[in-house]
């Protein structure tokens, strides 16, 4: 295992120096998890309406509201983590949760109720973990590398995202849609993950006396005026920020590609995500993990541009899906860089699960506005729409960020 | 960190990955085998999908009860007139493609799908197939939700259209302009060009008449899904269910009278029926039993639906 090769965790080194072996170790878990989860998202559709013909509409419904609860629960588990102060426990629980989850699916067979309760377990588990399994990074690695070490930690992790589906495509076409194989296989992977986080990621117990962390530090933590401006940019800009579907179905139809390459164009933003996180990550340690930040929504807006231009063929979805998959690497592991780089240590989870948070509801909110505007109006207007309110989040959010 | 823990740790992986390969591999030697050279369907022959051990094979059920599994394997399948559409898996992603086969089962086109096969239909004389496929995660209201896209093939031609989104809509006597406009479960008439379809935005609903050349669609009636037109054109039978939380049923509406019937036993329905006859319809749906079966049901309503062929879908009759 190379992960064990890195020694030394704790000496600083100075410029470009190699990323502490936790980093790596946690790629591993999240790309080890990752392939997991993203197994059974390509697998479920075919389980559901095949296996089990039971109606699809239905488990979409549950999955958006699924989402929004794995939100609620981030802070949870942030929290809990801080309080603690035992981030490698908690994270641990929300993996295993899910990699357990994996083996109960073929047991509740064609029950909604019991589909429903695994699909929800499921989702807590990976709601618990994100901000713990952050804080471990982040206090893991100096502070002149973060950026770095949260892009390397990305890409990993989208490394899984990529080979998930192609595993399960390859269990259906040799051997079948029985759903015995895809389960086992996604256990599997699931559980080496756990292994991995029990066995080769080292939890730095801090030496400084911790007072007991409160709620009440918590919400101290909004008092802090980097802190709140932070949250508050970053729920602004998540309140433009469509979901990736809405995106590629736009996109597909605006550019008028054929509708076959619907199911491909997820692979060119991840694609690209991919292979920018980790130099994305070493320029936002260079030249400001903010300014990263902040460009990252600016390449949004390109992508956004692009859904404006009519008949642009593969140039267009070209340009937009590179935009796109640059947006990621510069916003996802870099928010989570620029707060760890201030938040205090004993809040460390609680901190970045609380400006992920406030982000990812302000998306959900975005993506509902997004779609009832669709049903009502003609799509080039509500695109029209959404590039004016995103430059109107630009300006206010480096409006505020300069009033600092 | 002890080598202690890390001996405990490859130990423990080693074993995931030996227990783990050794089912996938024990699953993968008990697959039955397939007669890849099974013989035309005659017919009275039903074709149906075989879900057993997860082979979906095609599978001709004679009327004296003998089964024959063919090579072909698909999610969905329907044929007419010599042709064959297979609906499949395709290519990582995973994506899916509707393959057409002509009466020899020789694959004459395939059309890359947007997304999960949803519903698969060839018109009575073999010249126009249509397939629906769900597109997962963008549906227009809710996230993670679904939308649809249909289109279909004219083999006479070969123009492949891949939606049929843009075809001018009326609802109520009134364009329908929005985004959000999704068509699912074509079913064309006899003359290869009127189709009968559900067209859904803003939540809800319609059964449409259209027309495939001069691409229009005009609303019916409200609230009927995967509409499947009568050999002789005269009926209509589709799911419905009375609000988005009921189960669907099977209803036929009568095309020269407006009048529509819900036959008995068919709640719990997620499918496209199929006509076996005129008076027959059959579809797939799990009731009561964990597993998924193929029922018959007379069209007019007068007996409940039977389970007929068990752990199957996509039944079709030969005509």
């Amino acid at each position: 295992m190379y992960v064990a090769s890195t020694r030394s965790p704790g000496r600083t080194p100075k410029v470009s120096g190699r990323l502490p072996g936790t980093v790596f170790a946690l790629g591993a878990v999240s790309l080890l998890t990752d392939i997991s989860a993203e197994m059974v998202t390509a697998f479920l559709p075919v389980y559901l309406i095949y296996t089990l013909q039971m109606s699809y509409v239905q488990f979409g419904l549950l999955d958006g509201l699924y989402t929004g609860a794995t939100a609620v629960l981030r802070l949870v588990g942030g929290f809990v983590s801080d309080r603690t102060s035992r981030p490698k426990l908690v994270a641990l629980f929300g993996y295993g949760l899910s990699a357990v989850t994996k083996l109960v699916f073929p047991v509740v067979g064609a029950s909604a109720f019991g589909i429903g309760g695994v699909l929800a377990t499921d989702r807590a588990g990976k709601g618990i973990r994100t901000a713990p399994r952050d804080a471990l990074i982040s206090l893991a690695t100096p502070p002149d590398q973060l950026g770095a070490a949260f892009g390397v930690h990305r890409a990993m992790d989208t490394v899984g995202a990529l080979c998930g589906p192609l595993l399960t495509f390859l269990i259906l076409s040799q051997i079948g849609t029985a759903a015995g194989p895809v389960f086992v296989v996604s256990f599997v992977f699931a559980a080496i993950g756990v292994v991995v986080l029990l066995t080769f990621v080292r939890e730095r117990r801090s030496k400084v006396n911790r007072s007991r962390v409160s709620l009440k530090a918590g919400v101290r933590l909004l008092r802090d005026a980097r802190f709140r401006r932070a949250t508050i940019a970053a729920a602004l800009l998540g309140l433009v920020t469509i979901s990736d579907a809405f995106v590629f179905v736009v996109l597909q139809k605006v550019s008028d590609i054929p509708v076959g390459f619907l199911p491909l164009l997820p692979l060119g933003t991840a694609a690209v995500f991919l292979l920018g996180a980790a130099p994305i990550g070493r320029m936002a340690d260079r030249f400001g993990r903010w300014k990263v930040f902040f460009a990252g929504h600016v390449l949004l807006l390109v992508t956004y541009a692009m859904l404006l231009v009519p008949d642009g063929g593969f140039l267009a979805v070209g340009i937009a899906l590179a935009a796109h998959g640059l947006f990621y690497a510069c916003t996802d592991g870099v928010l989570s860089a620029y707060a760890s780089g201030f938040v205090p240590a004993d809040l460390r989870a609680t901190g970045l699960a609380t400006i992920q948070t406030g982000q990812a509801l302000t998306r959900m909110l975005s993506s509902v506005v997004f779609g009832v505007m669709l049903a009502g109006m003609a799509m080039s207007s509500v695109v029209i729409a959404l590039v004016a309110v995103l430059i109107a989040a630009l300006v206010a959010v480096a409006l505020l960020v300069r009033s600092a | 960190m002890s080598g202690h823990r890390v001996l405990v740790g490859v130990i423990a992986i080693v074993l995931l990955v030996l227990g783990g390969g050794g089912y996938v591999a024990y699953i993968a030697v008990r697959q039955p085998a397939a007669s890849e050279a099974a013989p035309a369907p005659k017919i009275g022959d039903v074709v149906y999908i075989d879900l057993d051990g997860g082979q979906d094979r095609v599978t001709t059920l004679r009327p004296d009860g003998q089964r024959i599994a063919s090579g072909l394997r698909c999610q969905r399948f329907h044929r007419a007139g010599g042709t064959s559409v297979c609906l499949r898996l395709a290519g990582p992603g995973p994506t899916y493609e509707a393959a057409v086969l002509n009466a020899d089962n020789s694959v004459v086109k395939t059309v890359p799908l947007p997304g999960i096969p949803s519903r698969a239909r060839v018109s009575a004389s073999g010249n126009i197939v249509a397939w629906t496929s769900f597109v997962t995660g963008d549906s227009y209201t809710v996230p993670g939700g679904f939308s649809t896209r249909a289109g279909f093939l004219d083999l006479r031609t070969g123009a492949v259209t891949d939606s049929i989104e843009h075809f001018d809509a009326t609802v109520n006597n009134r364009p329908l302009k929005a985004a959000d406009v999704n068509y699912w479960g074509i079913t064309v008439a006899a003359d290869d060009n009127t189709f009968y379809a559900t067209l859904a935005s803003g939540g809800l609903n319609w059964l449409v008449k259209g027309d495939l050349t001069a691409k229009t669609a005009r609303s019916v009636r409200q609230n009927a899904e995967c509409p499947s037109l009568s050999p002789d054109g005269t009926r209509v039978a589709y799911k419905k269910r009375p609000t988005p939380l009921d189960k669907w049923s099977l209803v036929v509406l009568d095309l020269r009278t407006n009048k529509e019937i819900t036959l008995p036993e068919t709640s719990g329905i997620d499918d496209q029926a199929v006509w076996l006859d005129e008076s027959t319809l059959a579809f797939g749906a799990v009731k009561g039993e964990p597993r998924t079966a193929v029922y018959f049901v007379p069209a007019d309503g007068s007996a409940p639906a039977k389970a007929e062929i068990h752990n199957a879908a996509s039944p079709v009759s030969v005509k």
